[in-house]
């Protein structure tokens, strides 16, 4: 139930990124500008910690509407780790151990990746490398997800515990390659109750970009819409025309299929990572960000194309966020084996279920 | 421009338990019945199965008591309804009339309709179809040219009915009909002038002939009326209202499971040639397609909800349509590339026969009830474009 503080922080934080991220912000983070001045604006406002209890610090709203934050952010193509950063303390509060002040992340998002974590006397020692960590650069800690003897745990790096190598999805947002090697105390190092794996942080962070994605292809869809309403060939605007009309249903459609999915994705990890919904979003989501993309770049035609219009800043976050926390072969081959295990008589009885 | 919502559908819980029933039923009723029938979807033809559903309760669900009805609620009819879809049940004897002749009588109807046909409906003894295309009048429903006059007869004042109606399906098998036609002014007055009317198909005057659709199959009729006289009170609702009547009745036909479950069979009988351990490629690709319609099913439920509220969703129930029409239709072509089977309507092979039946079938489902152009442009209507 979406409660008057969950109200007000979607609220606050519609007013925000309205405000805050403007085509010269988008601009500047394109040029490779961290937007510190933005960033700390949105920690007095205290939107990265809309995932963190009220014991440990947070507000307490409802997870759904926390998550939704994520949606009002990827519409906005906020170049902020919104979603790390809730991520990163989400788990750091589950974990009982102290928030990190400042941006965060997580390690490892890569399946493949994995980081050792082993005692060394009373406290303990991280080592290995962690691939295409969202934010790594500007982070001031790190939430890492490793296991010690067969358990789950969460360490709190803080900066300077890692050396960082550059690198960039295609929207020009930091995916950075870290390496550890670092001493760590006791106290940051605890492990994770319930149930909570690698698996269960990357299903969390698919969810996250569904939510972007989904957010990204409506904001797509309005500014579309709005261009064809606008733009003026052969004596009347591009709305006008037919197959202009039938190309936007087919991204209107999409973007309602993307919605739904990732409504259904952060319900089911609120209810305690159900993992079709979780599935069925990222790969949903991924389809209907490739076509949402191409129809918009067609309707706005070689002007869509530029540095200066302001489309690219969208869709080429709608190419990059459908290849993190899991693509469509990831997620597609988790939901068929799923299905497969079921067998033919219980496939609708897994869909009613899901 | 506002993004269209679909808000979460409502909880439903509490409805498992007459889900575990349904599918009890089901798995009773139909454990004779093979995949290829199955595949017919909601086009199998069973008065017998349509006869039990009624004595189960489950005709007329949302309906009040005094009809025959059941006052359950809309949610607790999708359930039933996805169930009955999903498992290939034999529907078409009592599935346009609990749909949508049955709450365009509730809505629209004298009391006297709805004493006398809704409780038979109910009890799935009652067969409707639905009289709306011509042969000059497909998607532009608008220019019907079927009329129907006032006249004085012997007994009081009727109506007279001249006019050809072409795809209707089961007429052949049914009881009733809703006919939409034309009251007043001509063609160039569109919408203006069209009314609804309850038909009795054994009215003198009226002539049923098949159209054999391209599987060899017959559900489509052409149904003639050569001044066939209905009785004055044969109308439904109000003289010249018949435009607004018939597009309240689309919002249910065009959002509700039945609009993405058509392959249903096909795809369990995919994951069933498939077997337990299919390769990358295809539990990739059955992967994909069961996300798909877990979005579906979620759309099509959050229309259920605000149907249930209330209100009036034609654009989301549009959306719905024009989606899952694509994955029905895209299921066939999939199952196609992932087995080496070839689609033979008499193959022994039940996947065989029932991805022919699909293959041959799938080029409807983005014609019946509004073709996929006409639900495009209702949706860009809906983005402010028309």
């Amino acid at each position: 139930m979406t409660s008057d503080t969950s109200r007000i922080l979607v609220d606050t934080a519609q007013r925000f990124f309205a405000d805050r991220i403007t085509p010269e912000a988008l601009h500047r983070a394109d040029a490779g500008e961290w937007l510190a001045d933005v960033w700390a604006a949105a920690d007095d406002l205290g939107l990265p910690l809309a995932l963190v209890p009220e014991e440990a610090g947070g507000f307490g709203v409802d997870m759904v509407d926390a998550l939704g934050l994520i949606r009002i952010a990827g519409a906005a193509a906020a170049p902020l780790p919104l979603a790390e950063t809730m991520l990163a303390s989400w788990l750091l509060a589950k974990a009982g151990l102290e928030l990190i002040a400042g941006p965060a992340s997580v390690a490892p998002v890569l399946a493949d990746d994995r980081l050792e974590l082993t005692r060394e006397g009373r406290g303990w020692r991280l080592t290995g490398s962690a691939q295409r960590v969202p934010w790594g650069r500007v982070a001031a800690g790190i939430a890492v997800m490793a296991e010690h003897d067969g358990v789950p745990h969460v360490a709190r790096i803080d900066a300077g515990g890692w050396t960082t190598e550059n690198a960039a999805n295609l929207a020009g947002e930091p995916r950075d390659t870290l390496r550890f090697d670092v001493r760590l105390d006791a106290a940051t190092v605890a492990p994770v109750p319930d149930g909570i794996d690698g698996t269960a942080l990357r299903a969390v962070g698919a969810t996250m970009r569904s939510l972007a994605l989904a957010g990204a292809i409506d904001r797509v869809l309005a500014l579309t819409t709005h261009y064809a309403g606008e733009r003026v060939q052969f004596g009347r605007t591009l709305g006008k025309f037919q197959a202009i009309q039938q190309s936007l249903a087919v991204l209107a459609g999409q973007a309602a299929a993307a919605g739904a999915a990732a409504d259904a994705a952060a319900e089911a990890v609120a209810e305690g990572f159900r993992p079709l919904p979780i599935a069925a979003a990222k790969v949903r989501c991924g389809e209907a960000a490739g076509i949402a993309a191409s129809i918009a770049h067609q309707v706005h035609g070689a002007i869509g194309f530029t540095q200066e219009h302001s489309l690219h800043h969208l869709t080429r976050r709608l190419w990059a966020w459908r290849e993190e926390f899991g693509n469509e072969a990831v997620w597609n081959r988790i939901i068929g084996r799923h299905v497969a295990a079921a067998g033919a008589d219980g496939l609708w009885p897994l869909v009613t279920a899901a | 421009m506002h993004s269209i919502v679909f808000p979460p559908p409502p909880v439903t819980a509490r409805t498992e338990a007459l889900r575990a029933e349904v599918r009890d039923f089901l798995k009773t009723e139909l454990a004779d019945r093979p995949p290829r029938l199955r595949a017919d979807s909601w086009n199998g033809f069973d008065a017998g199965f349509s006869r039990k559903m009624g004595e189960r309760g489950w005709i007329g669900m949302t309906w009040p008591k005094r009809y025959g009805g059941h006052e359950r609620s809309a949610l607790e009819r999708y359930v039933v309804l996805e169930e009955v879809l999903a498992a290939g049940a034999p529907v078409a004897a009592h599935w346009i009339a609990d749909r949508q002749s049955g709450p365009l009588l509730l809505k629209n109807g004298t009391e006297e309709q709805r004493q006398s046909i809704l409780p038979r409906i109910a009890a799935g003894d009652c067969t409707f179809c639905i009289g709306m295309s011509e042969p000059d009048s497909g998607s532009d429903l608008a220019a019907v040219r079927t009329r129907a006059v006032p006249v004085q007869g012997v007994g009081g004042g009727g109506w007279r009915v001249n006019g050809t109606k072409l795809w209707t399906t089961y007429a052949h098998h049914a009881h009733y009909m809703i006919l939409f036609c034309r009251t007043d002014g001509g063609t160039e007055d569109r919408q203006g002038g069209t009314s609804q009317f309850l038909v009795d198909l054994k009215t003198p005057g009226i002539t049923i002939r098949p159209v054999l659709d391209m599987t060899g199959a017959h559900h489509f009729n052409e149904v003639v009326f050569e001044d066939a006289l209905l009785p004055d009170d044969a109308l439904i609702g109000q003289r010249g209202e018949g435009w607004a009547q018939v597009m309240g009745e689309l919002a249910y036909e065009r959002s509700g499971p039945e609009r993405f479950l058509s392959s249903m069979t096909l795809l369990t009988e995919l994951v069933r040639a498939l077997g337990d351990a299919p390769s990358d490629h295809a539990a990739m690709a059955v992967g994909r397609l069961t996300a798909h319609l877990l979005v579906l099913r979620r759309l099509s439920r959050s229309v259920a909800g605000m149907l249930e509220n209330g209100g009036n969703p034609a654009l989301q129930a549009a959306l719905v349509k024009d989606l899952g029409a694509l994955f029905e239709q895209e299921i066939p072509e999939i199952a196609r590339q992932l087995v080496e089977a070839e689609p033979d309507l008499q193959a022994t092979r039940e996947f065989s026969a029932v991805l022919a039946k699909l293959v041959m079938n799938a080029p409807s489902f983005s014609l019946r009830g509004g073709t996929r152009e006409i639900l495009r442009g209702i949706i860009a209507r809906g983005l402010g474009l028309r």
